[in-house]
């Protein structure tokens, strides 16, 4: 059980920290339409947290609510990749980011649909319908800065080698993931990565985009998963935490 | 003693409160009605993850059955199957169109590979342009038309 709850706060925590850097952009971003995009791609992400924080608090009991992991725990404690936690920098460096995770999500949730857990299946099916439009936004801004001016394509192309080295944990099991794996509970995501592979160089050669791989080489950054994070990650839950680190139980 | 039919009657008369002009029934998210003794469970697919009125449409439900002295009343929600526009009825496709957005053009099964027409719910020419994958709200995208020149929401195929 221990498991499973921790592999569903993979999950959660992914979405989780995906969204709240999304929402950063609320009231910063290039143009109304990009805010308003940002601000709905971040509530669509909140939503499958919250799906899986609550399917979470359902199976360990013990007074958990679904607000108990994302607003008690400490850094060490959460299970999100390292990539998604990672500063939005520029937008062009946001849509780099972007466009890396809601690939991996496409593809992730298309094929954790079949896990054996109904529940973990039900949210995959709901938010692959989402995260589908998550990923035309991204690869089309991807498309739109790389194909753009001389100043848009460097910065398009800058981002999207300094995230690639974050990319790797997406497609390296974790402990929790293959006894889950067993189960048929969880996903074997290094399944996933030629799907990934391809959705990446399509959308960056329709961008005038290099493919990465040849400047960075072949080592990724990795933890997340098993909460060794970035350093930016203590700041992040900062803000997030800090009303109900300072009124414990507060609502509204 | 009330009937599953009576209570459909009733949600006719809850509206969505991103989008005043549909009920829940005209959005096709009531699964089921289920009637226990005199406990009263509404089964709702929620149409996006996140969508703020889904807590808003579950609270106006109660208010709406208890106005009609339906005390005990459940709304849950089924994630699975997911919600698709599919399911929205012909009436509310022509209720947001006449309130001025342009409803889902497609069914799920039937969406062109590349550009979907949405004609303008104002002039009704198709000579119209996505502006953004999103609108006011993650349901919508948000269109102009070239024709009259106005800007519209289109209700995206989900
Ligand atoms: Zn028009």
């Amino acid at each position: 059980m221990k498991t499973l709850i921790d592999y569903i706060l993979h999950l959660a925590d992914n979405s989780f920290i995906n969204g709240h850097r999304l929402s950063e952009w609320c009231g910063h971003g290039p143009a109304l339409e990009v805010d308003m995009a940002l601000s709905n791609i971040s509530l669509d992400e909140l939503g499958a947290a919250r799906s899986f924080y609550q399917y979470a608090a359902s199976i360990e009991g013990n007074g958990k609510t679904e607000d108990s992991y994302p607003s008690f725990r400490d850094v060490r404690e959460f299970r999100n990749v390292l990539l998604v936690e990672l500063p939005n920098g520029n937008f062009a460096d946001t849509m780099a980011r972007s466009f890396y995770f809601d690939a991996f999500q496409f593809h992730f949730y298309t094929a954790l649909q079949q896990s054996s857990d109904k529940q973990i299946a039900a949210i995959a099916e709901k938010s692959l319908k989402e995260v589908t439009y998550h990923l035309k936004f991204s690869s089309e801004w991807v498309v739109r800065l790389g194909d753009g001016t001389d100043e848009s394509k460097q910065k398009m192309q800058t981002a999207i080698n300094q995230f690639w080295e974050y990319t790797g944990e997406l497609f390296s099991m974790s402990e929790t993931e293959q006894d889950m794996l067993k189960q048929g509970i969880a996903i074997d995501v290094s399944l996933l990565k030629d799907d990934w592979e391809k959705t990446v160089a399509d959308t960056l050669a329709e961008a005038t985009l290099r493919y990465p791989m040849h400047i960075e080489g072949g080592w990724f950054q990795s933890g997340g998963k098993t909460g060794i994070h970035t350093e930016y990650m203590g700041f992040i839950l900062a803000e997030v935490q800090y009303m109900q680190k300072t009124y414990p139980g507060c609502e509204w | 003693m009330i009937t599953k039919q009576e209570i459909a009657v009733l949600l006719e008369q809850v509206f969505d409160p991103e989008v005043p002009v549909l009920t829940v029934q005209d959005l096709g998210i009531v699964r089921d009605i289920i009637i226990v003794n005199d406990e009263v469970e509404i089964v709702i697919s929620p149409t996006y993850s996140g969508c703020p009125a889904m807590h808003m449409i579950a609270a106006q439900i109660k208010v709406e059955l208890l106005s009609h002295g339906i005390e005990k009343v459940k709304v849950t929600e089924q994630l699975s199957p997911a919600w698709t526009t599919d399911w929205m009825t012909e009436s509310g496709k022509q209720k947001l169109e006449l309130y001025g957005i342009a409803p889902p053009q497609y069914k799920l099964n039937k969406l062109p590979g590349d550009k979907e027409v949405v004609p303008c719910p104002q002039c009704k020419s198709t000579n119209t342009q996505l502006v953004s994958q999103y609108g006011s709200t993650a349901c919508k995208a948000l269109y102009k038309c070239n024709q009259c020149l106005e800007p519209f929401d289109y209700f995206k195929c989900h």
